[in-house]
């Protein structure tokens, strides 16, 4: 159900916690199937709760109530743009309209090519850097003028 | 150059790729603290005693003394018990554990050491925004150094204390951030607040006593120990030790970190990040985080950086993060993204908190809209008190609190909005 490699990843993650407080591992077990299969499908779910010995149900509850989760299929790049007052002070919300603009799509929809889907994020705890946006979770970009969004755009078009 | 004492980024430099590692940091002297515990036989009490003396408030937000909160840790408990860091960053306008982590990160892991060794805790975990994923890797870089180095794991540095450090990384929660919260999400599940009592000190991470305290909070450990809890203290003022970290952000021309002794006047703060963008008038400035209430800007300019002084300006020093807003903002719309937020945050556990966020997000909406009508000031301030105070955790009050002062400052500038339809600004 999962690589190899991601199992391994998982496993180290268990290890952090007591023997028998494997569901502790429950969110970065997520985050590393998220990964290596784009989002999460009820029967990824499924096979964590089975790998961590807990409810399906329990796991469930985990991936919708945190946000960075994915629960349907994405486009390639998931580009969440932060608004939050800090940023959009610096400029969020013209950095936002800046990538609406040019993938031709508002926020939590799909480019038709799928390669980009667009999210209005909340704070991301990177003010000193506004506008942030975060490319599939884990990149972080600063400082989002519009000739930044075009370069990043550009590289991920490639 | 920043003119002030740093105890918390001394000599580091963030332009050099490799001055976060530990080699690094002990050429800057790290990891005294621990060998001076251990070399000096200093008890666990001894310790607290010293961090007692510091006047060491709780950096996170809530400001508690932290030598007290450790003393509450039960210290005849067999069993396991656990120190926890909140590095779950997300309070708008605050970024500064960010920094201590990417650039100084030894200076925490140091930092949880001497709290493991002083509440005799044997395993630690440090629980990270899911947002800032190279910070959490470098922290999981940082931790398997430090093993390797002998400063974590069995028997550290040779003596009989021994204790693990586990990162552990949130993905995409604000309320996480509130201290039960975070370790319903340790434990595995969804992040909503546990009511109090019992305190984590007696029944915490999987039921066994906890203490849990902000990064920054562990980070100012290490420089109590080396020069002493009285030197610490004097850096700062009375009751408000030491030296903190401020983000600055919004309308200014250098937004970033700063680190000033506590009771620095607001106006060298501003000054040391580069002044007004655009050379224009401070409004308004929110100091602690966008949870708490805001400050008109000359208000702002008479108020130094403490716990006391911004109290008694009639806000709270929070988180540390300074939000400026000039001339051209308009206050109902910044209102109403922070209500968003808060509307979009909670949890869903409380009825006020779950219902009346979503209240106080519709009016402001409409207000902003051009469809507010008069009234809506009267019921915002009643949802308000309707949430304040009523709910499990804070954050129906940091809902609440940013409308009250808001309504209270600018309540012109709301009126305006109804009656032309339209922002002043």
């Amino acid at each position: 159900m999962l690589s190899p490699e991601s199992l391994k990843r998982i496993d180290h993650e268990i290890s952090k916690y007591p023997l028998d407080k494997k569901q502790s591992a429950v969110m970065s077990a997520l985050a590393i199937a998220q990964e290596e299969k784009g989002w999460l499908a009820t029967e990824t779910m499924n096979f964590i709760a089975k790998y961590l010995d807990m409810p399906s149900i329990a796991v469930y509850e985990v991936a919708t109530f945190y946000n960075m989760y994915n629960l349907e299929p994405l486009g390639n790049y998931k580009l969440t743009i932060c608004t939050n007052l800090p940023c959009a002070l610096s400029g969020g919300y013209d950095a936002a309209d800046y990538l609406k603009k040019k993938l031709g799509i508002g926020f939590n929809e799909t480019t038709v090519d799928g390669k980009f889907t667009l999210k209005e994020g909340e704070c991301m705890g990177a003010c000193g850097d506004a506008p942030v946006l975060l490319v599939n979770n884990h990149r972080m970009c600063s400082f989002m003028s519009n000739e930044a969004i075009d370069k990043i755009l550009e590289e991920l078009s490639k | 150059m920043n003119p002030f004492p740093q105890t918390l980024l001394d000599q580091v430099d963030s332009s050099d790729p490799e001055n976060w590692k530990l080699s690094h940091y002990v050429k800057r002297g790290g990891y005294a603290a621990i060998k001076k515990i251990l070399s000096d036989k200093m008890t666990p009490d001894e310790v607290i005693e010293e961090v007692k003396k510091s006047a060491l408030r709780g950096r996170g937000g809530a400001g508690f003394p932290t030598g007290l909160k450790w003393s509450f840790m039960p210290k005849q408990y067999e069993g396991d018990k656990y120190i926890v860091c909140n590095s779950d960053e997300g309070e708008p306008g605050t970024f500064k554990d960010r920094d201590i982590m990417r650039f100084n990160p030894h200076i925490l892991i140091e930092g949880m050491v001497v709290a493991a060794y002083a509440m005799g805790v044997k395993a630690g975990y440090n629980y990270i925004h899911g947002e800032i994923w190279d910070t959490y890797t470098r922290m999981e870089e940082a931790v398997d150094e430090a093993r390797v180095a002998g400063y974590l794991g069995e028997n550290i540095l040779g003596s009989n204390f021994s204790f693990n450090l586990y990162n552990h990384h949130g993905y995409g929660a604000y309320i996480c951030g509130e201290e039960t919260a975070l370790l319903e999400s340790l434990e595995g599940k969804k992040g909503q607040p546990r009511f109090k009592p019992p305190f984590p000190a007696n029944f915490g991470l999987y039921g066994k006593p906890t203490t849990i305290n902000n990064t920054e909070t562990f980070a100012s450990v290490p420089w109590i120990i080396n020069h002493g809890g009285e030197k610490y203290l004097e850096l700062g003022k009375p009751n408000n030790g030491g030296t903190k970290l401020f983000s600055v952000s919004g309308h200014v021309n250098k937004p970033g970190n700063y680190e000033i002794p506590m009771g620095t006047p607001f106006a060298a703060l501003l000054e040391m990040a580069g002044g007004m963008r655009g050379g224009r008038k401070l409004k308004a400035c929110i100091p602690g985080g966008s949870s708490m209430p805001v400050l008109p800007g000359d208000v702002m300019m008479e108020t130094d950086m403490d716990y006391d002084s911004i109290a008694k300006a009639g806000s709270m020093l929070g988180s540390g993060a300074v939000i400026i807003m000039d001339e051209t903002t308009c206050m109902v719309r910044a209102l109403e993204r922070l209500s968003y937020f808060y509307f979009e945050e909670s949890c869903g556990q409380c009825t006020p908190c779950r219902e009346g966020t979503g209240w106080l997000y519709r009016i402001i909406n409409r207000i902003e809209n051009g469809k507010g009508k008069m009234e809506d000031l009267d019921l915002l301030d009643n949802i308000a008190d309707n949430i304040q105070g009523r709910t499990i955790c804070a954050l129906g009050d940091a809902a609440a609190m940013p409308v009250r002062a808001m309504i209270e400052h600018f309540r012109d500038e709301f009126i305006y909005h109804i009656e032309n339809k339209k922002c002043m600004v």
